[in-house]
């Protein structure tokens, strides 16, 4: 598994698309800065950019990379390999060097800027872990729709869907819901609707570093008792635990059953 | 002429002799406060020197002056009244008080002034008193430099810090009170001050009006006070420079306006508040120069308001600027820095050129439906306030800042 993860790793990270990728991020943070000296400012729209774009570019070079490099998994499984170690092995090398890029290119100009002290580190440590995490969870997902579908057409049409789907779809389901049952008591129900998407989990939990806090007093006392307090947080971060486990699991079950 | 003078001088000096000092402390002749009040003569001044005394419901019906030194401790025996002051120009400096209990039937206070003028309370400390300092029919008094501290925990079970009730030209000024219910409350109070306070914690408001007229308050400070600072019924009020930080909750403003008429509030500093300024039923009033900055909602403007004028205010990082509920009417919003504003200016006279709308679909939204707070800055909601800006259907069309200023107003 971990020679096959090696391989892998190394592959991506001599990808161009790799560094296309991390140099987009260092200068979009650089440009950033260089715009606007309020942090605060800094990490909303960095925010709004990295909760669009890395489930998206996760999900499309996921499928693509699958693709691309089915012949060589097809060689692979003609080895004495499980096939477990074979897709944990491309699978991680192809996470990881998606964290190390989306890392690099948000951290070096954050880090030259100088910009951190406690509280502001604390946020940068939330924005990064969830870029990390929505990257994981939508190469993740990315496998699981390449090995659904054999045709590529049909495998990406299905992958922008996905990512069309939790990115804005959902989200207007959910205020649609909102608005349609204003009159009752909604809170339990805006709660458990977030569980259900990943980037409104991780847009909650940076937003909760930032302004979202202030307004939380607004909407009574469950949601502000539930996501203003500590609780919240790590409600969160076991549920976005679960959106990596289960769909990893789902990703080996179905690579063990495909008949390739 | 030079014999006029001398004769004053003497004047002077023959007054001066007739008011004594009396000194009371616990090995003295005199060792309670009683006794020295009965002793001494008008403007006389008793001077406690240290020590704990613990009374209950003393009259001052003399004018004369208080001072403590050394800690002088005036404490509660069951919990009463401490001092009640009945007459004129009556001074309390330096003390210590004391250990009254809340009560539900009885307004019980640390010092309480009934109908007199003149008094003056500096420098004391007040600590875990139900009520500290209750000013009735009082009138030019001064309250000054007074530590009060109180351990309110609900709104139900404490008192206020400074509670003035019918009172005219009172000055209340560098009083730092802490956990009461209401730091300052003002009722029926006409021209009065107050000045550099700095109220805190409090279960209720920092400051709170209610039919006063005609007062000012500068540069006090209002901090994370239970549901911030009120100002209802009153007219004529002046809010200069002061600082509302930190108010948090459902029902929290920076500041509360209800019912105001002809104020002026200028200069002032809202930060950090779930709502910066809620205004109902406000007229003429002429907010400028105040800075908005890292508020839920900087204004939260309701019905009933009409000749409000809002120029040369700052709005910085709000996540959402402004709410109105109805129409903008005869109120004037122009001339304003928002830090949201996304236009251009040209011709480089530093006023954008594109009008600006503070008012966004998505608060539109969150009035309606609260919980829709977890949906802030999704790339839905983004979409929705966009095309509403583009072309707006729900949101009131005429509120907009005609002449943005492109920089911050210092």
């Amino acid at each position: 598994m971990w020679k096959i993860f090696k391989y892998s790793f190394y592959d991506m990270i001599r990808n161009r698309w790799m560094f296309i990728y991390m140099a987009f991020f260092l200068l979009l943070t650089l440009a950033l800065l260089f715009l606007s000296n309020d942090f605060t400012k800094v990490i909303i729209s960095l925010t709004n950019i990295i909760l669009v774009l890395t489930p998206l570019i996760g999900i499309l070079f996921g499928t693509m990379y699958f693709y691309s490099s089915k012949e060589f998994i097809e060689l692979l499984m003609a080895q004495p390999l499980s096939r477990k170690s074979i897709f944990t092995g491309m699978y991680l090398g192809l996470a990881s060097s998606f964290s190390l890029s989306l890392i690099l290119g948000i951290s070096i100009p954050l880090l030259f800027y100088g910009l951190f002290n406690a509280a502001n580190f604390s946020v940068y440590l939330v924005l990064c872990s969830m870029s990390v995490v929505l990257s994981v969870v939508f190469s993740l997902i990315a496998f699981i729709i390449a090995l659904r579908f054999e045709n590529k057409i049909k495998g990406f049409g299905v992958a922008i869907f996905t990512w069309l789907f939790f990115a804005i779809i959902y989200d207007g389901i959910f205020l649609l819901l909102l608005l349609l049952f204003k009159d009752y008591p909604l809170e339990n129900l805006s709660i458990g609707l977030t569980v259900f998407n990943p980037i409104d989990l991780a847009r909650i939990l940076i937003l909760l570093k930032l302004d979202i806090s202030t307004m939380m007093g607004y909407t009574g006392a469950v949601l502000q008792k539930f996501l203003g307090s500590g609780m919240g947080s790590i409600f969160i971060i076991t549920i976005l635990t679960f959106w990596i486990i289960l769909p990893f699991m789902r990703m080996l079950h179905l690579a063990k059953n495909k008949d390739f | 002429m030079p014999r006029i003078i001398i004769l004053i001088i003497a004047l002077l000096i023959t007054i001066k002799g007739h008011s004594s000092v009396i000194e009371m402390c616990q090995s003295c002749v005199i060792t309670t406060l009683e006794d020295a009040i009965q002793k001494v003569n008008k403007c006389d001044t008793i001077l406690i020197d240290g020590g704990e005394y613990h009374i209950e419901n003393v009259f001052i019906d003399k004018s004369l002056t208080i001072i403590g030194s050394n800690q002088a401790t005036l404490i509660s025996k069951s919990g009463d009244e401490l001092l009640t002051i009945t007459a004129d120009y009556v001074t309390i400096k330096g003390l210590i008080l004391k250990n009254v209990t809340m009560s539900y039937i009885k307004e019980r206070a640390a010092i309480r002034a009934v109908k007199q003028k003149y008094i003056t309370i500096e420098n004391n400390f007040i600590k875990d008193c139900f009520f500290a300092i209750y000013l009735e029919n009082s009138h030019f008094g001064n309250i000054n430099n007074n530590i009060i501290e109180g351990n309110a925990t609900t709104e139900a079970e404490s008192g206020n810090g400074i509670h003035a009730w019918y009172c005219k030209n009172i000055n209340i000024s560098n009083n730092n009170i802490k956990g009461h219910r209401d730091g300052i409350y003002f009722e029926f109070v006409d021209k009065s001050k107050i000045t550099n306070n700095h109220s805190e914690l409090n279960t209720r408001y920092g400051l709170h009006f209610m039919f006063s007229n005609d007062d000012d308050y500068w540069s006090n400070t209002f901090k994370n006070n239970g549901v911030g600072v009120a100002v209802m019924f009153s007219s004529r009020i002046t809010m200069l420079n002061n600082q509302f930080i930190y108010n948090w909750g459902r029902a929290s403003y920076g500041l509360l306006l209800k019912e105001i008429n002809d104020a002026q509030i200028i200069g002032n500093m809202l930060k950090e508040n779930t709502i910066g300024i809620y205004i109902e039923g406000s007229n003429r009033v002429k907010y400028s120069n105040n800075t908005f900055d890292h508020n839920g909602w900087a204004i939260k403007f309701s019905g009933g308001s009409s000749d409000n004028d809002f120029t040369r205010n700052n709005f910085i990082n709000n996540s959402l600027d402004l709410i109105v509920n109805t129409k903008l009417g005869s109120n004037i919003l122009h001339h304003n820095y928002w830090s949201n504003y996304s236009g251009y200016d040209l011709d480089r006279d530093r006023i954008g050129d594109v009008p600006y709308y503070p008012v966004k679909l998505f608060s539109y939204i969150l009035d309606q439906a609260p919980e829709a707070i977890v949906l802030m800055r999704s790339l839905f909601v983004d979409l929705i306030n966009f095309s509403e800006r583009v072309s707006p259907v729900f949101t009131p069309k005429e509120v907009m800042d005609d002449y943005p200023i492109m920089d911050i107003i210092r």
